[in-house]
């Protein structure tokens, strides 16, 4: 039986700790969240020597024990709390050799806490375009531990990790320092009263604001004996301990540590000065924008085309090669389309955080916080809000997904509440259907009608994100960091392992965290349009047989049909006559014979899908709101389809193709247009789709929640039901009262 | 010469004389913020707001608010390079 060592990895951010994680783990990690919060759990399982096995968790960067977010909590409970079951056999402490000095700090700390730890000095492959210096040996007998200097550029000192960790047991428990000099009488008094507990882990238990170990926080309180300092002056005490750690730690870098200053400096500083450049700067980062958005709206499309089509093709297989039955129709309509409609976000995910990974690896992305932090303030937002904002114009889905480089809680959560605003690809249908239809063709300044309409939706959409962000920051209760300090790292080439495994790691969680409840939805939305209860639906074949042949098609497919046979029968008698074909009339009449009965073929099973539709359980759920969508203008067949495209907004157009029982064609829309212009209220005997039902429809579209997959995204990001349960509300509602508004103003 | 990090210059240089008492947050003072250190305006966002300071080693941003907060003394090179 193997024994598995638990090894806490901790570190200041930047100084490349997700790195040696990833040269620990390999690909045998798992990210999770931490049991009811948001704040993400790495962990990962490395097999060290002698069939020992480590258990390695990398735990939220952190710059000292001092927490500020939620994040360094957790880190802090783990540390203090001995009954966690992640409470680490070992603590790794990875700094930044450039920044050594800063890093250290945190390592102090954690020795303070008597836990065994490793100091892993990574980068070193820089150390001599720095200029550095290091004397190792005195460096370990200073700090009273064991030292590997690693560089995970060029994988080496990993090694030398791996065998510290093997003998974390020879490694000393002692602290660094004894923070009972900043105070010593209240450090004394706080020695008689818990003469069990140790002093760091005690003064850290006071001083931290933060609702961890709520019983030892309370036994703290009850003894009346103990008086516990104000705030401020508890804040005083930190600022000695940090200043007397400092103290100690120049004092022992002094002899240890040289750095050659003139060594590159001028690299960063050349590069900060055009990416923090007042023009160059924003130029810069608009077309990194540019590059995202192209990527994920542009280049995703054939990958997307691909996985649509072998989506269809494997259905089509199930359906001809399995034995007809409810089995078979679950399989090829309701979990396979299910899957596909997952895996189609795929090459999206995976091209934003390819970005997103790229932009964090090179250390430019806090040159974007830098850039946007004035321009974002008033909303709420930080400079990190624009990436996933604008990525929404794309897709809302990996949008929420890129909302994790956001350390601060409230301004991640109010992205992720406001991005789904923003005009996705998915409205993109909707829209140009609608707009076709009820906005006028004409021009103003130049400008098609139709044009500026698009236009002003995007803008729309951009307008109630920023306008909701706001509300939020005013209405959000959450006690978050109200301060701004960003570290403005040093530029580095990405490693492209690291890449990579982000790209993995988040197209792995959506397919599989966000995928469930995709997958559940689809098939709940399938199960009800595909099946009924009535007589009607059981026979809706027979029935819609026998009504087409005593009423023959409905009148718009016989137009439609014969329209199509007169084109046909002109184009063939052309050819005839120009001797293209040499055929006589009997072959001619043959021909459209053929073509009559294909036609009459496809409109009588678009009559009986639509009648299927009309008796599904779906279409009596259409039925039943049509009383509530009714004075937003749209009948029950348009309650229908606002129903189903709650899966995703583009089920919109086809779901009405079907209930108007005419041909869906993405590539060719023009028969469903023509058909919906057609459609008629039998009530007020107007077209349905008129300019206020149509601007009620485009309002609708614009801001309700319909999209099951960003849903189910939410909910894995915040890791709660309450976050996208609200966004669902508050949109939905909000998107009825403006159609409403609307459709009363304009009819 | 004293003033805060906000009246600095970019590329100016200063020693930290004081902070105000509890005024900044702790992870300030442990990036470095600490009286007796030196800090140098690095460069100022487009909109004049916020500042890129270096401070000790460490490269940072603040608000221009909170470098309102950190006392300095210009130091003499910085001022005969200016």
């Amino acid at each position: 039986m193997s024994k598995q060592i638990n090894v806490a990895l901790i570190g200041n951010p930047n100084t490349g700790k997700t790195s040696v994680f990833n040269q620990l783990t390999g690909l045998k990690q798992k990210v999770g969240n931490y049991p009811g919060i948001t704040v993400e759990k790495k962990e990962g399982v490395c097999k060290l020597d002698r069939g020992v096995k480590a258990h390695i968790l990398d735990l939220p960067g952190t710059y000292s024990l001092n927490t500020t977010s939620l994040d360094e909590s957790v880190a802090v409970e783990i540390l203090l709390n001995k009954k966690d079951k992640n409470h680490p056999d070992v603590a790794v402490v990875v700094c930044d050799v450039e920044n050594l000095k800063r890093n250290l700090l945190l390592f102090t700390q954690i020795k303070d806490l008597r836990i065994p730890t490793i100091l892993v000095i990574n980068m070193a492959d820089r150390m001599s375009r720095s200029g550095i210096s290091l004397d190792i040996p005195l460096l370990e007998e200073k700090l009273d531990t064991k030292i590997a200097l690693v560089s995970t550029r060029n994988a080496t000192g990993i090694d030398r990790l791996k065998e510290l960790i093997i003998g974390y047991q020879t490694l000393s428990a002692n602290p660094n320092i004894d923070p009972s000099v900043i105070a010593p009488d209240y450090f004394k008094k706080l020695e008689e009263t818990f003469p069990e507990q140790e002093r760091y882990k005690l003064w850290l238990v006071i001083t931290q604001d933060v609702n961890f170990m709520p019983i030892e926080k309370q036994l703290i309180k009850d003894r009346s004996s103990f008086a516990t300092k104000s705030k401020s002056e508890l804040k005083r005490l930190q600022q000695k301990e940090t200043i007397l750690r400092y103290q100690f730690i120049n004092g022992l870098l002094k002899e240890t540590y040289r750095v050659d200053r003139n060594a590159a400096k001028g690299f960063r500083a050349g590069l900060d000065k055009v990416f923090t450049h007042k023009i160059f700067g924003y130029l810069i980062f608009f077309l990194i924008l540019l590059a995202i958005f192209q990527a994920i709206y542009g280049w995703s499309k054939y990958p997307q085309g691909i996985i649509e089509d072998f989506f269809a093709m494997a259905s089509e297989w199930v359906k001809t090669t399995l034995p007809p039955g409810v089995f078979t129709e679950l399989l090829a309509e309701g979990i396979l389309s299910g899957i596909g409609g997952i895996v189609v976000f795929v090459p999206q995910i995976a091209f934003l955080f390819l970005f997103i990974a790229l932009l964090e690896e090179t250390g430019y992305m806090s040159r974007v916080v830098f850039l946007m932090d004035k321009l974002m303030r008033p909303f709420g937002l930080s400079g990190k809000s624009v990436v996933p904002l604008i990525s929404g114009t794309a897709c809302a889905i990996p949008a929420v997904m890129a909302t994790r480089t956001i350390e601060n809680w409230k301004e991640r959560l109010i992205t992720i509440l406001v991005t789904p605003f923003t005009t996705c690809s998915a409205r993109l249908p909707v829209y140009l259907i609608i707009v076709a239809l009820v906005i006028p063709e004409g021009r103003f300044l130049g400008l098609s009608y139709q044009a500026l309409t698009l236009m002003l939706l995007y803008l729309l959409g951009f307008g109630a994100a920023i306008v909701s962000a706001m509300l939020l920051n005013k209405v959000l209760k959450i006690k978050s960091r109200s301060f701004f300090v960003i570290e403005m790292p040093g530029y580095k080439a990405p490693l492209l392992k690291n890449v990579a495994y982000t790209v993995w790691e988040k197209t792995k969680s959506f397919v599989v965290g966000a995928g469930k409840i995709i997958l559940a939805i689809a098939i709940i939305l399938w199960f009800l349009g595909s099946n009924g209860f009535s007589d009607d639906f059981e026979n809706a074949e027979n029935i819609v047989r026998k009504r087409i042949a005593t009423n023959g098609l409905s009148e718009f497919n016989a137009l439609a049909m014969a329209d199509s046979l007169a084109v046909y029968k002109k184009a063939l008698k052309d050819s005839v006559q120009k001797k293209v074909y040499r055929i006589g009339d009997t072959a001619i009449s043959d021909s459209l014979k053929l073509r009559t009965n294909e036609l009459t073929r496809q409109a009588t099973n678009q009559e009986i899908a639509s009648y299927r539709l009309e008796n599904s359980y779906m279409g009596h759920l259409g039925k039943v709101i049509a009383p509530v969508v009714r004075p937003l203008g749209y009948d029950w067949k348009i309650g229908i389809a606002v129903l189903t495209s709650f899966a995703a907004r583009e089920v919109f157009v086809g779901t009405l193709a079907t209930i108007y029982s005419v041909g869906s064609d993405e590539e060719n829309t023009d028969t469903i247009t023509q058909r919906m212009g057609a459609e008629i209220d039998p009530i007020t005997k107007k077209p349905v789709f008129n300019l206020a039902s149509g601007i009620s429809l485009l309002l609708f579209y614009a801001f309700a929640m319909q999209c099951m997959s960003t849903l189910a995204v939410v909910k894995r990001e915040t890791n709660s039901w309450k976050w996208p349960a609200l966004q669902l509300v508050f949109m939905s509602v909000f998107a009825y009262l403006v159609a409403l508004a609307a459709y009363q103003l304009l009819s | 010469m004293d003033g805060t990090v906000a009246h600095l210059k970019r590329g100016q240089k200063a020693i930290i004389k004081e902070i105000a008492d509890g005024a900044l947050p702790i992870k300030l003072l442990e990036l470095g913020c600490l009286p007796g250190n030196s800090v140098e305006l690095v460069q100022v966002a487009p909109l004049n707001d916020p500042i890129y300071i270096n401070v000790n080693g460490s490269h940072i941003a603040i608000r221009r608010a909170m470098a309102a907060l950190i006392q300095v003394t210009l130091t003499e090179e910085a001022q005969t390079e200016q």
